[in-house]
């Protein structure tokens, strides 16, 4: 597979205004075991405006956790580049946050020593963590579990002490890959109707990976559907239904619906692909 | 579950394995087949082992001076291992070169460090300790590095993204991520240290340890006394891993590691 060589066009010193987060023709490549490369994303543009919530949708092995983890400097494209207020992104830093499938609670900490690990990682004075990391608990609803050790804790109360610890830190840009899909369907929407209630206090830019087509159209200002692997950026979808939002939005209802449609073509792409290798990429 | 119960349901296995070794010893024993002042029986090995045990010479006084050489050795150990074992995961060359000089020592048998060791520092407390040195710090690096590649990538990476960078990182998720693991392999270095212990005050007498009381009563064709000392070694080494097992499972269970076993 040849290397598309990454664009020129692309100037650092010129942000384009009202952009938060960017990728400009992100690729990525990851070289096989046994010598061969399997390109996981290609020629990824994309923009997210400060406080905007988007959602990154796609089949399974599209690259939307790949994409994620560039943005939050866990890997680095082979392809492009991505920035965060016009700046490259060198690593991972607090400045963007990441909720990640599993909680990734440290389990020899309590709730709060969770919360209070990282505000100390971010240089917050000793007498100040204790009151922030309550009030972050507060909003999770997991005061009253402060105490507890992480195992103590259902699938979903982890869940949201992670969002507690990834909030504390009042990062630019929250990433999350994926957070709920290892919930059941009530504790999935209960969540859901938390996170949008906290993150319409807080507004942080939002880049969120899932393939639950409800969750993100419930949850984003913007959807956007990646396409078959080796992913890139298929179509947007605006949601301009006001917030707070109802599980029963008619208005929901019909968007959710379209971008079904337009993802099942997209799945069955992947699965003819797979019955049949010969077949032509997209 | 109270205490005390608790504590028993962790003992009685151990007293009920050792009660079946005590019969057979005692049925060989009463079959006559060995010589009886070779093979004493389990009655007359506790008497020599409860009459020879207080006062100067005497096999708890032998047992200190071992458990404190034991203690002092592996204190050392654990600060020298334990910091190989912190550079060994930190760097792949100080692994690849140190890492596989550790492995290497592990195989030697430390013991026959010792004639290098008295040509070097003479019968000495010195040169047991340099046996004991030897035989334990691989263990404790090795068990280091190891617990610490254990360390669950998720948590690393939960780690990085909250600005934990080089040396906050080891401290702050690293290094308490691979504490379960590390005390795990503890449990096994002390007993490296307490074989190399044992040999290398068997070799260098004037040592006056439990090693040396055993040497002497050998000499003085003492087989009770040789047994009873063997006893001794085997409960001090029950108990130390009684109390390391205690330890293990209260880091464990904080965590939730601990898995209620079906029964």
């Amino acid at each position: 597979m040849n290397a598309v060589p990454a664009p020129t066009l692309v100037t650092v010193d010129d942000p384009k205004s009202g952009t938060k987060l960017s990728a400009r023709g992100v690729g990525k490549t990851f070289r096989g075991a046994r010598g061969g490369e399997v390109r996981a994303l290609w020629d990824v543009t994309l923009d997210v405006a400060p406080g905007e919530f988007v959602c990154l949708i796609g089949p399974s092995g599209c690259g939307k956790s790949t994409l994620l983890n560039i943005f939050a400097g866990l890997e680095s494209p082979t392809e492009g580049e991505v920035m965060l207020d016009g700046r490259p992104i060198p690593g991972p830093g607090p400045d963007r946050a990441v909720l990640f499938q599993e909680p990734a609670l440290f389990p020899w900490l309590s709730v709060s020593g969770n919360v209070e690990l990282a505000l100390k990682l971010i240089g917050v004075p000793k007498d100040e963590r204790r009151d922030r990391t309550m009030h972050w608990l507060r909003k999770v609803h997991l005061a009253q579990f402060a105490s507890s050790q992480p195992h103590e804790l259902s699938g979903g109360m982890r869940q949201r002490a992670a969002l507690a610890r990834a909030l504390a830190c009042q990062p630019d840009v929250l990433l999350a890959d994926e957070p709920f899909a290892a919930l059941d369907a009530q504790t999935r929407e209960i969540l859901q109707a938390e996170l949008q209630e906290v993150w319409s206090e807080t507004r942080n830019t939002f880049v969120f990976v899932t393939h639950n087509v409800r969750e993100a159209v419930f949850l984003a200002d913007r959807v956007v559907l990646m396409s078959a692997p080796p992913g890139t950026l298929l179509a947007e979808h605006h949601i301009d239904v006001p917030r707070p939002r109802e599980f029963e939005d008619v208005l929901l209802s019909k968007v959710v619906v379209d971008i079904h449609e337009h993802l099942l073509r997209e799945v069955e792409k992947v699965v003819a692909r797979e019955s049949d290798p010969d077949q032509p990429l997209a | 579950m109270s205490r005390a119960k608790a504590i028993l349901t962790n003992l009685w296995p151990r007293f009920a394995a050792l009660a079946g070794v005590v019969l057979v010893w005692w049925l060989v024993h009463a079959t006559g087949f060995f010589d009886r002042t070779i093979l004493p029986s389990p009655a007359k090995v506790w008497s020599a082992l409860t009459d020879n045990f207080f006062g100067e010479g005497g096999i708890g006084r032998a047992a200190q001076k071992s458990l404190f050489r034991l203690g002092v050795g592996l204190a050392i150990a654990i600060v020298i291992g334990t910091s190989i074992g912190i550079s060994m995961a930190a760097s792949e060359k100080i692994r690849r070169s140190v890492g596989s000089l550790m492995t290497g020592l592990q195989a030697l048998p430390s013991i026959s460090w010792l004639p290098l060791a008295i040509l070097w520092v003479g019968y000495t407390e010195r040169a047991i300790l340099f046996v004991v040195l030897i035989a334990a710090i691989p263990a404790v690096a090795l068990a280091t590095s190891g617990s610490i590649s254990l360390v669950p990538p998720l948590l690393v990476r939960a780690g990085r993204t909250l600005g934990a960078r080089r040396w906050r990182l080891y401290r702050d998720v690293v290094i308490p991520a691979a504490v379960p693991g590390y005390v795990a392999g503890l449990q096994q270095s002390w007993a490296f240290a307490w074989r190399a212990l044992m040999a290398g005050e068997l070799i260098a007498t004037g040592a006056r340890g439990l090693g040396h009381l055993q040497d002497m009563a050998r000499e003085n064709f003492n087989a009770p006394v040789v047994m009873a000392v063997m006893v001794m070694i085997l409960l001090i080494g029950m108990t130390v891993d009684i109390l390391l097992g205690l330890v293990d499972r209260r880091i464990r269970a904080r965590r939730g590691l601990l898995v209620e076993r079906a029964s």
